[in-house]
């Protein structure tokens, strides 16, 4: 289940046919209802707002209808920059954040199984970084990471770094904060699938002449596939429509801003809602593109 | 020999560093709850229990933090609630539509929180409802609705429905049946759900940002400060947050294992 | 051909063996020679050993002391992915995420072996599996997925085959059916293989050599014949089969046999057939070597007879029927006679007489001062028996 990382992995009950019954429509109502108002009315809302124009000849945040495209076609010329940016930032920092987290979800999920003591601390380091908030996470690394913090003058004095070097506000540590902050969210799916590998199928392709790295690729890798996917999504996601890392009083600065950042600044500061909700919907378009061919490619049955 | 020795511990060397990393900014935020502050916490000063003792006389510190306890606890409860019953539906019963109820609560996990944020703000424009608690409150249930229940579907498909029917072959009636067999088997998998919710209540930033007006929650006291300068006192709360929530996880881990143990023995 | 792997099979060979694992040891000083191209079976009881031993000679654990060696050649700290043996496991192992043609051609493949495929679909011609090679084991029998699992290992042609209680898991007639399958490919192949099981009929129709296992260590190893007939322990003695087996002391010697006084009746035992002769001896004869008489036999030389008894009970399996006689000072003796008539010979109750060829009889090595004193134990009744007799006990208590 993709979205089951946080879900038990307790085994199904073979369970009894469905009934079907009125109280099946009771238990539904009250939630599906509040989702419907409260999820997909905002984005009925958001389409329509990014069909609003400026009236003309009033204050900031008036607005009226007209069914035109020109705030799509306003975002994508002036903001197309930020969007490839993000779709950038989001693939690397995903990548980054799977190489770091396979291994680390590997020995938790395998290397640990003979400590089950161990395991379980394990989890909790892994979580541990959530209940720290994750705006003084970041705010923590920009610190350690800044000009005058212990990492580069270290470097510098050792020569690595030219006097001039910095990393804060530039695309290197706004990648790394965003990697950083959803290592959790790659790690637990990943440990999730690999914590049910049957390690007979590992003894079994040694057993058929496969060394140690080829065992990896051709069994353990494939078998771990339904976490992998898991985890990549639930990193990607977040990452894409994130405006916390790139901000300048994080990570990033003026030039690193990624969609997020262009949302929230036209919604705050220029109250400028169409292009707001114009480029929500964009964002939220090409995500559900991206998964959509993604879950295809790997075919998973159920994602809920 | 010593390719024998790397093969065997490198996984071991790897993780532990990792530890280290992820670590890191925990222990520097911890450490400088305790520094010795002016304006901004940046520099090391000097060491002092003065932010911890006098910690609510920093100004917002504790209100935003009484503000995100409170939206937390009132969000989880709505969502536990709701989540649970869609949960309990979606296992054991059939109905029309099923595909796109699947779909509906799929979504909002797939959306990014800008998109889900600005979308309720438009809502709330135009319905006229002002930004504040309230509305937090709305945004937080709805997002925690899907992760409810998807935490929840898991437990409730573990649960052997022949407990329910010996239930009912026993005399009991329905209500009766859910509140003695089936509510205290789901009860783990539904406080798994609440922490969970209650949790991504407490750290949301983006969504609430977008919805909250004036109202203000820790995470937004934070993100303000963080432009301004951060006080030592924000540290302070959140290491608080961080050992109580450590102890929690230890403690419960510790039980169940005692728990196991002594039914072993029995 | 790849190098380094038979064309043939190969011997084996384990010099001092030993196994610990935290806590117990597993495997004590074993010494063990399959000839290349044989059949062996490894036959014991759960826990005995065996499995750890399979599994040394895989390569899936080190052994704590000891070589291995593979025709000659050391492999001892070879990994397993470098032995030439291949492994048919107990619970299959069959990569779920690969089709079943992928899955026997995954060996090939590794080795660089030419046509991968075309070999796989061989194999998979040979336990007549070919139609489904393009499914995926999960949508397989258990039966299937068992002889995949076998064209999976021998498509390889390794020197060595493992075999790990790969019938276990079905059915008697299919299990039946694999068992002459199994024996014809070792046999047209050439291969040696090495069958880890818990079922010794199993061990017996299928085996050249059979090795007795408990406890870490190899009782007896030999032909099955040999090992059924002329058992040495009273533990293959009550494993393979079942046996009437009786303590005594030796009273007198002769040059070609011996005398046993179990109880006042005197035992002879031919010389040759026992491990000791000389003091407290445990003696036994197999059920179906005996003979049932309702009327006292005359006494013959190289004939032994006991009684008078009485039928305590008679078990009907099809085949033949179990007689339970009660022997005084002998205990319950089991007779086993082949059903050459319809119905039983005697009933139950009738007073019998039972005797049986002296060449028949065997001498155990165990020390009944060691060893468990022998009265026909409840190893040798019958299940339906046992449970029979303890239901009697707990309707008498209530």
């Amino acid at each position: 289940m993709a979205f089951g990382a946080f879900a038990t992995s307790a085994p199904v009950v073979e369970s009894a046919p469905r009934r079907r019954s009125r109280v099946a429509l009771l238990l539904l109502l009250p939630g599906i209802a509040y989702l419907a108002l409260f999820f997909l009315v905002p984005l009925v809302s958001l389409i329509l707002t990014s069909f609003q124009e400026k009236t003309p000849g009033t204050d900031i945040g008036v607005y009226s209808y007209a069914f035109n495209l020109e705030n799509y076609a306003f975002i994508f010329s002036t903001y197309g920059e930020h969007m490839l940016r993000s779709v950038f930032y989001a693939v690397v920092a995903t990548v980054l954040a799977l190489l770091f987290s396979y291994p680390l979800a590997y020995f938790i999920g395998v290397t640990l199984r003979r400590f089950p003591l161990l395991q379980a601390l394990a989890l909790t380091l892994v979580i541990a970084p959530f209940f720290i908030s994750f705006l003084l996470r970041t705010l923590a690394w920009k610190q350690i990471l800044s000009d005058e913090g212990p990492v580069i003058s270290t470097l510098k004095g050792l020569s690595l770094l030219g006097s001039d070097a910095h990393f804060t506000g530039t695309a290197g540590a706004v990648i790394f904060g965003l990697a950083y902050n959803f290592i959790p969210f790659m790690t637990l799916p990943i440990y999730t699938s690999l914590e049910k590998l049957d390690l007979r199928y590992v003894e079994a392709g040694g057993d058929l002449y496969a060394s140690p790295a080829r065992t990896f690729f051709s069994v353990t890798l494939p078998l771990s596939a339904p976490g992998v996917i898991s985890g990549t999504l639930l990193t990607f996601i977040p990452i894409s429509g994130d405006y916390v890392n790139a901000s300048n009083a994080f990570l990033g600065s003026s030039e690193t801003a990624m969609v997020g950042n262009v949302i929230e600044s036209q919604f705050f500061t220029s109250q400028n809602y169409p292009v707001a909700a114009a480029l929500s919907i964009v964002l939220m378009a090409a995500i559900l593109l991206l998964v959509s061919i993604y879950v295809r490619k790997s075919g998973t049955e159920d994602l809920v | 020999m010593i390719g024998r020795f790397f093969a065997r511990y490198t996984i071991w060397i790897y993780a532990t560093l990792a530890f280290v990393f992820l670590l890191i900014p925990i222990i520097y935020t911890i450490v400088f709850s305790f520094n010795d502050s002016r304006r901004t916490n940046i520099a090391w000063r000097g060491f002092t229990l003065d932010n911890w003792i006098y910690l609510c006389e920093e100004q917002g510190v504790c209100q935003a933090f009484v503000n995100s306890i409170l939206v937390g606890v009132i969000a989880t409860l709505l969502a536990t609630t709701l989540g649970t019953m869609i949960a309990i539906a979606l296992v054991r019963y059939r109905f029309k539509f099923r595909a796109a109820t699947t779909l509906l609560l799929f979504l909002p996990m797939a959306t990014p929180e800008v998109v889900l944020g600005t979308g309720l703000a438009a809502e709330f424009l135009t319905a006229g409802i002002p930004k504040g608690m309230l509305t937090v409150i709305l945004a937080h249930t709805m997002f925690c609705i899907s992760f409810v229940v998807v935490t929840v579907r898991a437990r409730v498909a573990s649960l052997d429905p022949a407990m329910e029917e010996a239930g009912r072959d026993l005399y009991a009636s329905p209500g009766q049946v859910f509140m003695r067999v089936t509510f205290p088997l789901l009860l783990p998998g539904i406080i798994a759900a609440a922490l969970l919710s209650f949790a991504l209540s407490f750290d949301d930033f983006i969504i609430t940002n977008f919805n909250s007006g004036p109202f203000v929650t820790f995470p937004k006291y934070l993100y303000t400060a963080a432009a301004k300068g951060m006080p030592a006192e924000a540290n302070v709360v959140a290491s608080a947050v961080f050992f109580i929530a450590i102890i929690a996880v230890v403690v419960s881990q510790l039980s169940a294992a005692a728990k196991r143990k002594r039914l072993a023995k029995q | 051909m790849a190098e380094g792997f038979a064309e043939a099979g190969a011997d084996l060979e384990l010099v001092g063996i030993t196994k610990r694992f935290p806590g117990f040891t597993a495997i004590e000083e074993l010494n063990l020679t399959i000839p290349a191209g044989s059949f062996f079976a490894l036959l014991g009881p759960s826990g005995c050993g065996k499995t750890t031993t399979l599994r040394l000679v895989a390569g899936l654990e080190d052994p704590t002391a000891g070589r291995i060696l593979i025709g000659g050649k050391d492999v001892t700290q070879t990994k397993s992915y470098q032995r030439p043996v291949n492994t048919v496991f107990q619970s299959y192992a069959l990569f779920p995420h690969m089709t079943v043609l992928e899955n026997v051609a995954f060996g090939l493949k590794r080795r660089r072996i030419a046509d991968p495929l075309g070999k796989a679909h061989e194999a998979l011609r040979l336990v007549e599996l070919d139609h489904v090679a393009q499914r995926k084991p999960t949508q397989l029998s258990g039966g299937q997925q068992q002889r995949v699992a076998l064209a999976r290992a021998v498509v390889n042609r390794p020197a060595l085959l493992l075999l790990d209680e790969p019938l276990g898991a079905l059915d008697l007639k299919l299990r039946r059916q694999m068992q002459i399958e199994l024996k014809d490919i070792q046999q047209d192949v050439g291969l040696t293989f090495l069958h880890v099981t818990h079922d010794q009929e199993e061990a017996m129709t299928m085996a050249d050599t059979v090795a007795v296992m408990n406890k870490g260590q190899i009782e007896q190893m030999g032909a099955p014949e040999e090992l059924y007939e002329l058992p040495k322990t009273a533990f293959v003695a009550n494993f393979l089969g079942q046996s009437n087996l009786f303590t005594g002391k030796v009273t007198s010697t002769g040059k070609d046999s011996f005398v046993v006084d179990v109880a006042g009746t005197k035992i002879e035992v031919p010389r040759e057939r026992a491990q000791r002769h000389a003091g407290e001896v445990t003696i036994g004869v197999r059920p179906e070597k005996l003979m049932l008489h309702t009327v006292a036999p005359k006494a013959a030389s190289g004939t032994n007879v006991i009684g008078p008894g009485r039928v305590s009970d008679v078990s009907f399996s099809g085949v033949s029927t179990q007689y339970t006689v009660s022997v005084p000072g002998l205990g319950e003796v089991i007779v086993f006679a082949q059903n050459m008539v319809f119905g039983p010979v005697v009933n139950t109750g009738a007073q019998v007489w039972l005797t049986w060829t002296v060449d028949h009889g065997f001498g155990l090595a165990d020390d009944p001062a060691e060893a468990p004193r022998f009265e026909p134990d409840t190893d040798t009744k019958s299940i339906a028996v046992q449970k029979r007799e303890k239901l009697e006990e707990e309707l008498e208590e209530a």
